[in-house]
């Protein structure tokens, strides 16, 4: 009886037993999200589930990730079928106003220059050595954007899914402190001053609406490996646009995309298991990571001053940093930064223009990548 | 293959890829809304 109550007690030690030395540190890490999320107020929807799940996947023998584990359904149902982040794009696709890019067409442009960080950063991983796909999965946080992140990721590197979603959901809510000062090393204050006019309406209702339409058949054609991706986003924006389905775009809003938001958010982290998540090679893909956004606005800011010089100075070098998928915290970075210089500046409109821009240039960048890569028979 | 004619493969095909897309959406949108300008009374 002695030895029955003895194994019954080993029982309630074998979790502290078993604990992995990387299992406290990645629950510190899973807490330092959790700060980041409710303290600093940095992406709270996805960094709270995201470090809980982090701190409830590294206590040992509770088997969350293993076959039939809680965690583990979740995790195949939704992230391994790629579902979680196309049902976000739909929300997000919802919840985007298009129109800015629409007032101004040339501002896709800019869209397509903050996508440089992805590529650049991709040789960048080779370089260091690392195989085809998953440089290719790092080189995408420079997308921006998580749910294209989570996307690729799952599909050509899963074992890299939590890592990069971390650091793309991470340098996201970071955009506020990362770009300002790239934005003033590389433009003069003359440049910064530039003011920009502010132009009326433009967009009727039936290019509102066909623009989804449009883009998805063109885009889609271009580059069909990625047309999930360009068509849930599509599909939410014309809902929106359509003005019909109000209770399907509010769905996808907030229903929809409030519980996969969850889900999501506890899938990932239940990828920060510490044995796995915690090797050298993590630190470079978050390193790479932060290189990619800086990057993408580089080259933002660099094209916006190829355009200023074009156009005789009536374009701002500085809404070029806002052609990147951070929607629409970088045009607000913009705006904040164009005021800074000059207070009778307002940048915003001409910024959600090339943020808008980006939100598509993400998108269609890893469509491009992905067709790419099929083209060259790497998947 | 080796890794950089990758590299370079998708930088020149995919970042031209990309912004060559983009750019005929910038066209397609903007023949767009020459095709269905904006009319005061759609508000």
């Amino acid at each position: 009886m002695l030895d029955a109550i003895i194994n019954g007690l080993s029982g309630l030690i074998a979790g502290t037993l078993n604990l992995h030395w990387s299992n406290p540190i990645m629950m510190l890490i899973g807490g330092i999200l959790l700060y980041l999320g409710i303290k600093k107020d940095f992406e709270p929807l996805l960094l709270v589930p995201i470090g809980f799940g982090c701190i409830i996947v590294n206590i040992p023998l509770a088997d969350l990730m293993e076959k039939d584990g809680f965690l583990r359904v979740i995790y195949d149902m939704g992230i391994m079928t790629e579902l979680f982040p196309l049902l976000i794009f739909v929300g997000i696709g919802a919840m985007t106003d298009f129109r800015p890019v629409l007032e101004n067409p040339y501002t896709f442009l800019l869209g397509a220059a903050g996508q440089f960080g992805i590529f650049l950063t991709l040789l960048l991983a080779l370089a260091i050595g690392f195989p085809y796909k998953d440089a290719v999965t790092i080189g995408i946080i420079g997308a921006c954007d998580g749910p294209t992140v989570i996307y690729v990721a799952s599909q050509y590197a899963p074992h890299l899914l939590g890592a990069c979603s971390v650091a793309a959901y991470s340098y996201m809510s970071l955009v506020p402190m990362l770009q300002p000062p790239i934005m003033k090393i590389l433009t003069t204050k003359k440049e910064r001053e530039t003011i920009m006019k502010t132009h009326k309406k433009t967009v009727s209702k039936t290019t509102a609406l066909l623009f989804p339409i449009v883009i998805t058949i063109v885009g889609g054609l271009i580059a069909p490996k990625g047309l999930p991706l360009l068509a849930t986003i599509m599909l939410g924006n014309l809902m929106k646009e359509s003005g019909v389905v109000s209770r399907l775009t509010k769905a996808a809003e907030n229903e929809i995309s409030n519980i996969v938001t969850l889900l999501l958010g506890i899938s990932i982290g239940a990828t920060m298991s510490g044995p796995v998540f915690f090797k050298p090679q993590t630190l470079i893909i978050l390193c790479l990571g932060l290189l990619a956004i800086c990057l993408d606005t580089v080259c933002g800011v660099l094209f916006g001053k190829i355009l200023y010089y074009i156009t005789g100075g009536k374009i701002n070098p500085l809404i070029g940093a806002a052609g990147i998928s951070a929607f629409p915290m970088s045009a607000r970075v913009v705006q904040k930064e164009g005021q800074k210089y000059n207070k009778k500046n307002y940048l915003l409109m001409h910024a959600m223009g090339a943020n808008a821009g980006g939100q598509v240039g993400s998108v269609m960048a890893a469509a491009v990548m992905l067709s790419v890569l099929k083209g060259m028979g790497v998947i | 293959m080796d890794k950089w004619t990758f590299g370079i493969t998708m930088l020149v095909a995919g970042m031209g890829g990309t912004i060559a897309t983009l750019a005929l959406f910038s066209i397609i949108m903007s023949l767009l809304k020459k095709i269905f300008p904006y009319k005061q009374e759609e508000e």
